[in-house]
């Protein structure tokens, strides 16, 4: 298949999972807060923080008020990576790659673009823009379980997979941060707060694996009551469960058994592989997670250039050829 | 308010559906009572359906503008057309006879030049033609034929007679649209095909793919055919990713092809592939770098090296656009008689050659009355309409006539025929044309219809989409 077309799918396949990963963070992250008790630290700056664009938001923002961090992340044109700019991204690469992609699927992408285009309003309120968000989530399903059941399981398969697969296991490691001590400085032990959140600790940590739709799978997996140190291993090792980090980077391997020259890739995945297979979950959280989520969202990152290097950029093609 | 056609009037024009107020065709019967029997709100429903279905099907097309360029919805007018089939027999085979006479012409013109030696057509007129390709002197491609697609369009008289008013062979555009139109119409009005024998139109792909299949260089079951698009840019953009779609092939920008050994590659995700044949939507002039315009990024640099040797087929072939000229157009009917022995079926419509002294004489004192177009423009930019244009517009026109008259034909206005578009309350005519799409390879096809181009105007003849023009969907009907 052509590298343009390969690059195309691929993209396609990474915004509209960072689409819907988007609309699920926002979603129970918005449904956690009203669980919480008023006061505490966890504010609406935590979603700024996942998403890994202080600087951006600080640039055009003053405060961390609901509405202005739900409209950088959903809408706003300023942010590369609201909601609607990966739509509008992932409508684009769908839209010029219709040869190669089912027409239901291009139908689909372009109705969810539609929806979002036409009910984004700064002023939704909290019971629309849950409903909307709900919406956009079901949407990006049906489009995924599209690909799977009426796209011929070929190579533009697998790189949608790889867009998918890669961007996921992105999210899952930002979002076993946002659910560790780092972003919420009360768990840091620093203050007097400690006993005000410690009851609710649970409660995030059953939002993270909600945001993740994991939550009754950890329950059958690891059959104990929700806490941090299991969450984390389930969410970075289990193999079962389509959003942990282990599993996403088995489907990539699967993925690239239908690639040529994939030895490279292969080796970036198996480093990912090992970073969170080893690591030891208690004394990771003991330590602070910061510097093992830097390394692991370094590693996953090193995966995308070298799919980039080997498959998307003609000078490497033309000297192969 | 439903519909009522004792209040449509066409008035002296053809119309498609009514032959007069209240008398609907007999063909069209099962379909204007049909309509009838729609509510208001029934109509505005189906009205609204037919936009959801452009919407979410996506089909558009690229308006350039100086605020961007813009992707348009497709306008559509859902009341179809309705051609007999026993009227389109005749039409069909006169288009294959018109495509076989353009081929052995521009076979000729490269190749000798019989008919200027016959003295038939006047060789300076091509050689002096924007589209004459010096580099193509002598190449002989396979079955001889250049110009594979064909989109030629046709209007009819105000008694219904079908006329040719210009072959289109350089890169003819629409049959998506023609495509997407049928697939419309079975969305929003399911029903009407119970009661209609309608020809479908859906083989067309396939018999584009067998078309570009059969002038590989290397006889194979599968060869490597790509559609050349210039890209997201382009007007037809839809068009060309629909059609790639619809074949299985792969869609490509110049970006994505190279020449090596006068050999064309692609460049994929296993390396370089060969390329056997090129569906190109590029014009001859930004094909090769090497050869035409040395700064057009579209193309490919080597890609004329490589045809020239035979070892790509680029569709159509470069060069075929000589014959797509407004002033070569006036000789088809002596080109069908001097190639082929036969008499045009379908007439041409009368012309006037501005080059001929005594002719351009009747154009310059008739301005008023006669279209005026350039030689080598597409689209319907750079025309005269002379019953509908001012005295500066004609005073200008003479200007440029006489400046070069090798540029300019004219025809008298033939009144486009008419048919019912649904507007706000009522059926109002609206003049249209019809573009079929014919083929050549080993065999030759004519598509069942065409697409159905409407000035969605009041009065207007211009169709263009570019112009605001719309559409319908056409349907040759046994009965």
């Amino acid at each position: 298949m052509l590298s343009s077309v390969a690059e195309r799918v691929y993209w396609l396949g990474r915004y509209l999972e960072r689409a819907e990963n988007a609309a699920r963070l926002l979603k129970v992250y918005s449904a956690m807060l009203f669980d919480l008790p008023r006061g505490t630290s966890l504010d609406w700056s935590t979603l700024i923080d996942i998403s890994g664009s202080h600087e951006k938001y600080e640039e055009h923002y003053d405060n961390y008020d609901e509405k202005s961090v739900v409209h950088f992340l959903f809408s706003d044109s300023k942010n590369s990576n609201s909601i609607f700019a990966s739509l509008v991204l992932a409508r684009e690469n769908a839209r010029t790659s219709r040869e190669v992609i089912p027409s239901e699927t291009w139908e689909q992408v372009n109705a969810l673009y539609y929806t979002v285009k036409e009910n984004i309003n700064p002023r939704l309120g909290r019971a629309n823009r849950y409903k909307l968000l709900e919406e956009i989530i079901a949407d990006s399903q049906r489009i995924e379980g599209m690909f799977v059941s009426s796209m011929s399981h070929n190579q533009a398969y697998s790189f949608i997979e790889l867009g998918r697969k890669l961007e996921r296991a992105d999210m899952t490691s930002r979002l076993v941060d946002v659910g560790s001590i780092n972003l919420i400085p009360a768990f840091s032990g620093k203050n007097e707060e400690d006993s005000l959140i410690e009851p609710y600790e649970n409660i995030i940590w059953i939002n993270v694996l909600r945001c993740l739709g994991g939550f009754q799978a950890y329950r059958q997996q690891v059959h104990n009551r929700v806490s941090g140190n299991l969450v984390v291993r389930f969410l970075l090792q289990d193999e079962e469960f389509p959003r942990a980090i282990s599993f996403c980077l088995s489907a990539l391997v699967d993925n690239l058994e239908r690639l040529p020259n994939d030895d490279d890739v292969k080796r970036a995945v198996s480093r990912v592989k090992r970073i969170t297979g080893e690591v030891d979950v208690e004394s990771l959280l003991e330590r602070g997670l910061l510097e093992f989520i830097d390394e692991l969202q370094i590693s996953i990152a090193d995966i995308h250039e070298e799919i980039s290097r080997i498959w998307f950029s003609p000078e490497t093609i033309q000297e192969t050829g | 308010m439903t519909i009522k056609w004792k209040s449509y009037n066409p008035g002296e024009f053809y119309d498609e559906l009514i032959s007069s107020p209240g008398y609907p065709r007999k063909i069209a019967r099962i379909l204007t009572t049909y309509l009838a029997s729609l509510s208001h709100e029934e109509l505005q429903q189906r009205k609204a359906a037919v936009e959801h279905a452009i919407k979410s099907m996506g089909i558009s097309f690229t308006v350039y503008s100086e605020a961007g360029n813009i992707d348009r919805q497709w306008p559509f007018d859902l009341v179809p057309r309705i051609i007999p089939e026993k009227e389109w027999l005749s039409t069909s085979e006169g288009l294959k006879q018109r495509q076989r006479a353009l081929n052995c012409f521009i076979h000729d013109v490269y190749n000798g030049g019989k008919i200027f030696k016959d003295k038939i057509l006047p060789e300076e007129l091509i050689k002096k033609s924007k589209n004459y390709r010096k580099e193509c002197e002598g190449m002989k491609p396979i079955h001889e034929v250049w110009a594979h697609i064909c989109g030629t369009d046709l209007i009819r008289d105000e008694k219904g007679k079908f006329f040719v008013l210009e072959d289109n062979l350089r890169v003819p555009s629409g049959v998506s649209y023609m495509l997407e139109n049928r697939t419309v119409t079975k969305r929003v009005f399911p029903e009407l095909f119970e009661n209609y024998d309608i020809q479908p139109i859906t083989e067309y792909p396939s018999q584009l793919f067998d078309t570009l299949a059969a002038i590989s260089p290397e006889p194979k079951d599968y060869p490597e055919v790509v559609v050349l698009t210039p890209g997201i840019y382009n007007s037809a953009y839809f068009e060309h990713s629909f059609l790639a779609q619809q074949m299985g092939c792969e869609l490509v920008q110049g970006s994505d092809l190279v020449v090596e050994d006068d050999h064309v590659f692609m460049k994929t995700i296993d390396g370089l592939a060969s390329v056997d044949v090129i569906y190109r939507r590029i014009d001859d002039q930004f094909l090769d770098p090497e050869v035409f315009y040395p700064d057009s990024a579209l193309g490919v640099p080597g890609l004329m090296r490589a045809w020239l040797k035979g070892n790509v087929g680029l569709v159509n072939a470069p060069g075929a656009g000589v014959a797509d000229d407004k002033v070569i157009y006036t000789f088809v009917p002596e080109m069908i008689k001097y190639y082929l022995g036969e008499d045009a079926i379908l007439p041409n419509v009368p012309s006037f050659l501005c080059v001929d002294k005594k002719q351009c004489q009747h154009v310059l004192q008739n301005l008023d009355k006669l279209v005026v177009k350039p030689a080598n423009e597409s689209g319907g930019y750079g025309m005269l309409i002379g019953p509908h244009s001012t005295k500066k517009e004609r005073t200008e026109f003479a200007r440029k006539i006489k400046a070069n008259p090798r540029e300019y034909m004219a025809q008298p206005l033939i009144s486009l025929s008419t048919s019912p578009v649904l507007g706000e309350h009522n059926m109002e005519p609206r003049h249209i044309d019809l573009r079929p799409f014919c083929l050549q390879g080993a065999k030759s096809y004519v598509t069942a219809g065409g697409l159905t181009r409407v000035a969605m105007i009041k009065g207007s003849y211009v169709v263009n989409s570019s112009q605001g023009g719309g559409s319908k969907d056409t349907w040759i009907v046994r009965g």
